[in-house]
């Protein structure tokens, strides 16, 4: 009986120990196949930072360029833009951005790196439609009291002039700003703000 | 001259390939050499690259000739703006067919369908023929469309250095053509450790069950 | 912890007791005989490889193009760009040859031991269809790459197709899509090799086991396990599947798994014969390769296509033959009148025929490699006798001819040779 007994304690030590180990290696197999559904080459180079030209965007103008197959916004914010932002302070979900998603450059009052040119994912936080433009004059379809911004059609999300999400819309956070940088006064470099790049 | 003979008539008859009929060299190449690798991508981008692509190789991949972007960038890179491009030929298809007869064959996978030893020897045997429309001929590939792109290195250069320029070139082709092939043999070593290892436990396991067959 | 597995476990057999049943039914409970040997392994590896080759499948039709203008190109994006794409695409290439590689083993199994025996036709004949469908499988996917292989190779096998009389050129229309292979072609197949033969494949899988376990496993030896039964009703001979062959057939699995990591790291081509050299050639369909072979698995039979001299300017008598090469097979279990299965039992005609037999088949799988030219010529002076008889002379063709002959005349002359067989008394009970 104790004999039997043995027999089956090695036994089932050996079920065990080839049973961890091949599992750890049929996990090892698995790694190619999920890393195969991870971005390709080809999409990282098609997803590379880009280079655009924003002297030929007028004061309170919005121009949108492609990043990583994503609408990304340029607008050149005026004065009275920049001043509207002060006056909604009190009606957002996030002002001051501390559960936003931007580089730290952008983490200041105008979400940008110069008070103007503000630089931003045209992708709503919701579920990822992208916002239109709704000028200050649009205030008979956006209420009387809109000072410029932009709204969501798929579920009535509406954001200001630096991409922060009003309350009482069902985007939880402000849009969210790419990681960019100045290479010149004209010239924009989208999605890398490392030094030398 | 005799050891010439004789080396030749050991060559192993799948050596002989199909057309031509020229014996081929053996390609004394090296994928494990770094700087034979760089000196045959910097040929091949200076001679190779205005005619023929590698439409499936990416710039950015050939730091793993122990390359930086930058230095892919500033010396390999003349017909791309963006390091994540492929090496995309800049003459067009039609182009080539009216120039040469035959549009310029792709070279992203040239060493797996011809093998290095065809490569190494093709490059090595031009000759002067008057008759051909390019003024050159060739030993392994007869009436090929291709001139002697490469007949000024072996001009300037004495025998084994031109050897050497085209050993590289190969080295590089072969690398193009599979650029995975040592991370390949390096995940295999692994493979293998790791199913030896999982063999000795399914082994025991079997020994400590099949004990009471008789 | 354990108990409420347990527990869960209940729940769960309770309103699904049949899981529980067929496991007993073919693993806990399937008495399979002890004496197993080498052979037996070859068909767990089919389904090994059935899965691997799935699997890889699908994860490469995440990335593959069936498209003229794309797939060769999306092919080399997966061994580039795709992370890890060049593990699965090798996986999947060098699973294919695998895949013949088990299945001929296994067969031979059968025709070592008379695995295809009474009562056991039905196994054999769903085997046979296995191999079918195998075949129409590699051959759909060997389009898919657009290599020039592919093309030419699919280009010739479908005119096979077109010599058939009357309706042959229509057929090979209509499988084509076009006048010649093209984006309409591949587009078909990829459709057919990417789920409807894998479908086909996996029903016919399901029916060659449980058609045996219902008859229960042949043995080295020949022997009906059923027959000799202890007290319990249980095969004395018998062991149960689960965990005996479990453990044994895992052992065997890692060995193949080694083998095939062997290959696939490090010789993923094997020379040209699992992946060839021209087939790195984008297809052309104005250039014909000078040399074209199908790939190892199917040279045998190209051979005898080859080996067949035409017949009234037709090419259908070759054709015909390799077709009937491969038919002649789902005859096997009654061409064989021997009493005994195993050859431990038989006597010299049945292993004689069965050594030329494999000598035959392995001389054409060679000969279907290589240009008929292969082996020189016989001499013969112009205008002599056998200038005038030989219409080739090949010498490869010549000995392709007998071997052909070998090939058929094993199955011809089955039922008079293993009826004459001399064979020794078969025991009760297996050995060891």
């Amino acid at each position: 009986m104790s004999e039997q007994k043995k027999v089956d304690k090695t036994r089932r030590n050996l079920v065990v120990a080839t049973t961890v180990v091949g599992g750890a290696a049929s996990v090892g197999a698995a790694v190619p196949f999920v890393a195969s559904m991870l971005p390709s080459e080809r999409a990282k180079a098609a997803g590379a930072p880009v280079e655009v030209d924003i002297s030929s965007i007028a004061p309170g103008e919005m121009k949108v360029f492609e990043w990583r197959g994503k609408p990304v916004w340029v607008i050149r914010r005026t004065q009275e833009m920049l001043a509207s932002l002060k006056t909604v302070t009190g009606k957002l979900t996030d002002p001051g951005s501390k559960d936003s998603t931007q580089p730290e450059y952008a983490k200041n009052e105008y979400r940008s790196l110069k008070p103007d040119v503000v630089v931003m994912e045209g992708v709503c936080t919701h579920l990822g439609c992208s916002p239109q433009m709704k000028p200050a004059d649009a205030k008979d379809e956006m209420g009387a009291d809109w000072g410029g911004g932009f709204y969501c059609a798929c579920h009535g999300s509406k954001f200001d002039l630096a991409g922060r999400v009003f309350r009482g819309a069902p985007a939880p956070t402000n849009l969210v700003v790419p990681p960019y940088q100045f290479l010149s006064d004209s010239k924009l470099l989208i999605g890398d703000d490392t030094k030398g790049a | 001259m005799k050891t010439l003979l004789a080396a030749l008539a050991f060559v192993p008859a799948t050596l002989l390939a199909a057309g031509g009929g020229h014996p081929l060299d053996r390609a004394p190449i090296e994928p494990r050499d770094v700087i034979s690798l760089q000196a045959g991508a910097r040929t091949f981008v200076n001679y190779c690259l205005n005619c023929h692509g590698a439409q499936f190789m990416r710039y950015n991949r050939l730091t793993d000739l122990g390359l930086t972007e930058a230095q892919i960038r500033d010396n390999l890179m003349f017909a791309a703006d963006k390091v994540g491009e492929t090496m995309k030929v800049s003459m067009s298809v039609q182009d080539g067919k009216a120039w040469f007869g035959v549009p310029p064959p792709d070279l992203s996978v040239i060493s797996r369908s011809r093998g290095a030893d065809w490569l190494y020897t093709y490059l090595r045997t031009f000759y002067r023929d008057d008759k051909t429309p390019s003024g050159w001929n060739n030993k392994v590939f007869p009436n090929a469309a291709m001139p002697h792109v490469l007949w000024k290195l072996q001009a300037e250069q004495n025998a084994v250095e031109y050897d050497r320029t085209v050993r590289d070139l190969v080295n590089f082709l072969v690398y193009v053509g599979e650029p995975s092939a040592q991370s390949r043999k390096n995940i295999g070593i692994v493979v293998l450790f790791v199913l030896g290892v999982v063999f000795v436990f399914a082994y025991a396991m079997k020994k400590a069950f099949w004990k009471d067959i008789r | 912890m354990a108990s409420r597995l347990m527990a869960l476990w209940d729940w769960f057999d309770s309103r699904m007791p049949s899981v529980a049943e067929e496991w007993r039914k073919h693993a806990a409970e399937y008495y399979a005989p002890k004496n197993f040997n080498f052979w037996y392994y070859f068909g767990v590896l089919s389904m090994l490889v059935l899965v691997i080759q799935i699997v890889s499948g699908i994860f490469l039709t995440m990335n593959y193009k069936p498209d003229a203008g794309l797939a060769f190109g999306s092919v080399e994006y997966i061994m580039r760009d795709v992370p890890g794409g060049w593990i699965i695409r090798y996986i999947h290439s060098t699973g294919a040859s695998a895949f013949f590689v088990v299945v001929y083993l296994h067969m031979f199994r059968a025709l070592l031991y008379g695995s295809h025996k009474e009562p056991r036709e039905l196994i054999w004949i769903f085997g046979v269809l296995i191999y079918l469908s195998l075949m129409a499988e590699a051959f759909l996917g060997y389009l898919l790459p657009w290599g020039q292989m592919s093309y030419w190779g699919a280009q010739v096998i479908v005119n096979l197709f077109g010599v058939i009389p009357f309706i042959g050129p229509d057929i090979a229309l209509w499988i084509r899509g076009d006048y010649v292979v093209s984006d309409a072609t591949l587009n078909r197949f990829f459709a057919l090799h990417v789920i409807a033969i894998p479908l086909v494949l996996l029903g016919l899988v399901v029916a060659h086991i449980l058609a045996l376990h219902d008859m229960g496993s042949n043995n080295p030896d020949g022997i009906e396990i059923k027959k000799t039964k202890d007290a319990n009703g249980k095969p004395l001979d018998g062991i149960p599947f689960h965990p005996y062959y479990t453990v044994k057939d895992t052992v065997g699995a890692i060995v193949f798994l080694a083998i095939f990591a062997i290959v696939m790291f490090f010789m993923p081509e094997l020379g040209g014969y699992f992946l060839e050299h021209n087939n790195f050639i984008p297809a052309d369909p104005l250039k014909t390769p000078e040399h074209i072979a199908p790939l190892w698995y199917f040279t045998p039979f190209y051979s005898i296509l080859r080996a067949v001299p035409p017949l009234f300017n037709s090419q259908f008598p070759g054709v015909l033959a390799m077709g009937i090469a491969v038919l002649i097979l789902f005859f096997l279990p009654w061409l064989d009148r021997s009493p005994v299965k195993s050859i431990r039992y038989r006597g010299a005609y049945y292993k004689g025929a069965l050594a030329l037999f494999v000598v035959a088949f392995l001389i054409l799988g060679y000969l279907g490699i290589e240009p008929t030219t292969v082996w020189g010529q016989f001499s013969a002076t112009e205008g002599s006798m056998m200038d005038r008889v030989l219409d080739t002379k090949d010498r490869a063709t010549w000995v392709a001819r007998l071997c052909t002959i070998l090939y058929f005349a094993f199955f011809i002359l089955m039922p008079w040779y293993t009826a004459k067989d001399k064979t020794k008394p078969v025991p009760d009970r297996v050995t060891m």
